[in-house]
């Protein structure tokens, strides 16, 4: 009652259908290459048109390549699909950010350093990581096709409202602690399940102190909870980062947006279906042993044993660790790495660079290692050459990539081979989600850096 | 595919591991068609599971096994977790499945599975429990679905549970209608909608 969800969700409801979902009004609908195309057939189909096509914005990233993007893409499969947005957005009259195009990257990276991601707006995309857009204090979560289509034809989506939870992290992170950590932290407090069928408001004065790239990273790892979305209200950060973005509002219409963007907020009285309150001082640089994000600890801590897991969850813990090669009661430190990946739309923002950099500069690569540093969007790669970060990159024997969701799921070449092991900032350790075969380790992008100048799991804390 | 949904009797396919993810229903490699071809999806349902490098089955992977079969998938809690993709939805559709019963799905696989006309019923973790024994002891268990009655009910030991559905998909799903029909069909509630807030192009 009287929560900042309840605000936003309640002020875009078109009706509420009697013992049954909400039809709720969609102010942004992002459309990638993957989820997409059998959304515009079946609008084909039943001979419809775009319902509002000044709302959608589209942008291929899933299958884009990472190194030469203005020639056409190799595999013959990516580039079909690549293209067929490219059209669907042209039969259709949406907008599209194509490949080479300066706007382009992963779509929830684009949305908020565009200003088309803005406070108070419900925010729809065919990809779970839609919650990434929860930090601008936006109601954003990911949908099916079949929804893709829904709001392609008429802009409303059919929902059950969701309970609300309120997470409060309080204190201040020790060095060497980043949102990412208190994300995976989280995830493996709650489990990959704790916070299904909940809307998170994430508050406290960790989330205050948070930059916008932080939050950004924290609301995206929300789904990894099971939290169909997760969001932080709006504030002077929030405005900040938002002003005299291209498509956030201008002069009068700014001052007139900020004024309703300050009331975006959870009443003092408001009630939440559940609320956790966590302490800053116990996050400490987190690592995932496992095959699902909430299989995480602490870097220097040991993996749980086997007894520690209840019954019916032993088979699924012990393939987990059958498959990462991992022992119960192992620590991961000195463990040999073969590849670190940095990006994604969970860590592939200005201020990640900026991290990755603060462990490299001075230091090298490591013999062995293979890296691959992949912007979130061009716009992250003119900021990385504009703070020449790419000049301490390369002296310490790195490179970086184009822009696109690369080796977060593999779509492209970017793929983990069978059997190596990598630590990435990625999201997502399941089997075979970084190339069939691959292991993944999750963390953060200062234990990337680590691993990546020493070949082995280190904690960042010791190169700061 | 739209379809009519009532009562379905059936034996069970068992996959008792627990948070199963949209990654292994259908690895993003098989991601990129541009068709909804569900045989094709179907096909590869579980596909790093039930085939081995080399694209032979794996004996022991319960899709394989031919001891198993039927409409009815039973599998551990948190079902469905990770990617929104519903191509996910599409493969186990296409692979014959139409209920998934679990003790917990992850939220927008569920949706996935109802707008493509697999029932999601969510039974107690003991009537889980029970299922994967009786199917183990005989693998001609039945178990019945009904809809109407929103109840599921394990025919070896006689236990029934009661299942919770919203009454529009339940709707939906026994007379074949998908929410698309109805949205477009409300189109003028969204206008008025759009003309009572004032928002106007993008």
């Amino acid at each position: 009652m009287n929560t900042l969800f309840d605000k936003i969700w309640d002020a875009h409801v078109v009706q509420q259908i009697e013992d049954g979902p909400t039809q709720l009004y969609i102010d942004r609908l992002y459309c990638h290459e993957v989820t997409s195309p059998q959304a515009f057939d079946g609008l084909r189909e039943r001979g419809l048109p775009c319902f509002r096509p000044d709302k959608v914005f589209c942008m291929p990233d899933h299958n884009t390549p990472t190194h030469d993007q203005d020639k056409p893409i190799e595999d013959p499969v990516s580039r079909k699909q690549v293209d067929t947005l490219a059209r669907n957005a042209s039969d259709f009259g949406l907008h599209h950010f194509g490949m080479m195009d300066p706007r382009n990257g992963i779509i929830h990276v684009v949305g908020p350093e565009r200003g088309l991601s803005l406070p108070g707006m419900t925010i729809v995309c065919g990809d779970s990581h839609t919650s990434t857009h929860g930090a601008m204090g936006a109601v954003a979560f990911g949908i099916g096709t079949s929804e893709v289509e829904m709001v392609l034809a008429s802009q409303c989506i059919l929902q059950a409202k969701p309970k609300s939870m309120r997470i409060r992290i309080e204190g201040s992170l020790s060095a060497g602690v980043t949102p990412k950590d208190v994300a995976l932290f989280l995830m493996s407090r709650l489990t990959t399940s704790g916070a299904t069928g909940y809307f998170v408001e994430y508050a406290g004065s960790v989330v205050r102190d948070m930059s916008m790239e932080g939050r950004l990273t924290l609301c995206n790892l929300s789904i990894e909870m099971g939290a169909r979305g997760g969001f932080i209200a709006p504030d002077e950060t929030t405005f900040a980062y938002l002003r005299g973005r291209e498509y956030a509002p201008k002069g009068k219409d700014w001052d007139e947006a900020v004024a309703r963007w300050r009331t975006l907020r959870s009443g003092d009285d408001a009630v939440f279906d559940k609320e956790y309150v966590f302490s800053a001082a116990d996050i400490e640089p987190m690592v995932t042993y496992g095959t699902n994000p909430g299989m995480g600890m602490a870097v220097t801590g040991t993996i749980p044993s086997l007894d520690s897991v209840p019954d019916a969850g032993r088979e699924s813990f012990s393939k987990s660790l059958e498959y990462m090669h991992f022992n119960p009661g192992q620590s991961l430190l000195g463990t040999p790495v073969d590849y670190v990946f940095l990006g994604a739309c969970t860590n592939g923002r200005i201020e990640d660079f900026r991290a990755f950099a603060s462990i490299v500069r001075g230091r090298h690569k490591a013999p062995g290692i293979t890296a691959w540093l992949v912007p979130g969007s061009w716009y992250v790669a003119q900021q990385i050459r504009e703070e020449h970060l790419d000049e301490v990159l390369e002296e310490a024997g790195f490179a970086l990539r184009q822009p696109g969701c690369s080796a977060c799921l593999a779509m492209n070449d970017d793929k983990i081979p069978a059997g190596c092991l990598a630590v990435s900032t990625s999201n997502r350790n399941f089997e075979g989600r970084q190339g069939p075969g691959s292991r993944t380790v999750l963390a953060s992008p200062l234990t990337a850096a680590a691993a990546a100048v020493t070949g082995v799991i280190t904690d960042p804390r010791t190169l700061l | 595919m739209k379809q009519k949904f009532s009562v379905i009797t059936s034996t069970c396919v068992p996959l008792p591991l627990e948070n199963v993810d949209t990654d292994q229903i259908i690895p993003a490699r098989f991601l990129k068609a541009t068709t909804r071809d569900e045989r094709f999806f179907g096909d590869n349902l579980f596909r790093d599971w039930r085939y081995d490098k080399q694209g032979q089955p794996i004996a022991d992977f319960v899709l394989n096994d031919p001891t198993y079969g039927g409409c009815i998938l039973v599998a551990g809690k948190n079902f469905g977790s990770g990617s929104s993709r519903e191509h996910a939805a599409w493969a186990i559709a296409g692979y014959g499945f139409r209920v998934v019963i679990s003790s917990f799905f992850a939220d927008i696989h569920k949706n996935n599975e109802l707008n493509n006309f697999v029932l999601p019923v969510v039974v107690s973790e003991s009537f889980l429990a029970e299922l994967f024994d009786t199917i183990f002891a005989d693998p001609q268990a039945k178990v019945t679905v009904d809809l109407p009655a929103q109840t599921v009910t394990n025919l070896v030991t006689g236990r029934s549970e009661h299942f919770d559905i919203n009454a529009f998909k339940k709707h939906c799903l026994l007379n074949g209608l998908d929410d698309i029909d109805f949205l477009v069909a409300n189109a003028d509630k969204t206008v008025a909608f759009e003309q009572k807030h004032d928002i106007t192009a993008i």
